[in-house]
């Protein structure tokens, strides 16, 4: 294994981690969160995206690490998120998650990875045709919230930092 | 805030938050963000290459996402080692068939839970290639960067998961 293999299996396990503690992996908290009964792994992700901004943001301007940003394409995004939605409810786990769940010995979730590994085929198959259609429908390139609103990130950070202590302590004022 | 949840997971912030620095330290050490969808298109070039490796060859997505194991796959076969181990040091781990959820819905046989998860992981992939990413390149990895393709994304696998889990597991999930 060369030194960038191990860097991605070490990060795997630290992440397998603290999945399974939080119980991110499991199917009852992905429906739950569906179903809006737990959301459990709304408050691990927007934890961890809230943290993650404020440090990358700040490498980021010291020079120390590169963005990298994903192109908006409406056409893609909106299609391919809603289809996603859609598997992702009848399977109960992601493609992240998965593995973690086979792990925790929740085998069943093996039938989702086959069919996770089938529709890679057929999206492999179908991506000439989509790169000339789905992907072109409202490209807008690479583009960030403080970009498209002309202000600075440190704007927006603390923006996102409030709505999400919000959105927190309503979870928490819901029980759910 | 309580460290322990009530069914004995981490405090979902803290597990969070925890994930959040396991993103910068990754971005930082390897240059990696996290994702995990794009391993299946590799898994899916790596079996065909078996049966047709011609195909593979001239698949155009194939060659943009080629079968190697890259940083991300041994990233996904992390999570799982990582499920593994943490569920049975900790003595949760589980041999389950078929989710308890589904089962008060739908009964314990293994078929129709293995076709139904099955279609939702083929449904799913495809979506997640169509839309760029997974809940983990869109939503953690877009999100933290402020990726207005994140935010579009996120959105959608949300409205798309809420539609079809309302539909299937409403009824089922009353005591889940």
């Amino acid at each position: 294994m060369d030194k960038l293999q191990i860097y991605g299996l070490v990060t795997g396990i630290l992440f397998g981690v603290l999945l399974q503690r939080a119980r991110v992996l499991r199917f009852e908290k992905q429906i739950g969160a569906l179903l809006l009964r737990d959301m459990t792994i709304v408050k691990f992700m927007f934890s961890a995206i809230l943290v993650g901004m404020v440090g990358i943001y700040a490498l980021h301007d010291l020079g120390v690490v590169k963005l990298s940003i994903k192109p908006l394409i409406l056409g893609g995004n909106i299609g391919g998120g809603l289809l996603f939605g859609f598997g992702w409810a009848l399977l109960g786990f992601c493609p992240g998650t998965a593995g973690g769940a086979i792990g925790e010995g929740r085998w069943h979730a093996l039938w989702g990875l086959a069919g996770m590994i089938a529709g890679a085929a057929l999206y492999a198959e179908l991506y000439p045709f989509m790169k000339r259609t789905v992907l072109t429908w409202g490209d807008y390139g690479k583009i960030t919230i403080p970009q498209a609103l002309g202000v600075s990130h440190w704007l927006v950070i603390p923006a996102f930092i409030l709505a999400g202590l919000g959105l927190f302590w309503f979870l928490e004022k819901m029980k759910v | 805030m309580k460290l322990k949840t009530a069914d004995g997971g981490w405090n979902p912030y803290l597990a969070g938050a925890m994930t959040g620095v396991l993103m910068i330290l990754s971005v930082v050490v390897a240059g990696k963000y996290f994702e995990a969808s794009t391993t299946m298109v590799r898994a899916a070039a790596m079996i065909e290459q078996k049966v047709a490796p011609e195909h593979v060859a001239k698949a155009e997505y194939y060659q943009k996402e080629k079968p190697i194991f890259d940083w991300q796959w041994l990233f996904v076969a992390g999570v799982f080692v990582g499920g593994l181990i943490t569920s049975v040091a900790f003595g949760d781990f589980k041999l389950e068939s078929v989710p308890p959820i589904w089962k008060e819905r739908f009964g314990r046989r293994i078929l129709p839970r293995a076709a139904v998860a099955f279609l939702g992981g083929f449904i799913a992939l495809f979506g997640a290639r169509l839309a760029g990413g997974c809940p983990s390149g869109h939503g953690l990895t877009g999100g933290l960067q402020l990726s207005v393709s994140g935010y579009v994304a996120l959105i959608c696998f949300f409205v798309g998961g809420l539609i079809v889990a309302n539909l299937v597991y409403r009824k089922g999930a009353r005591h889940g």
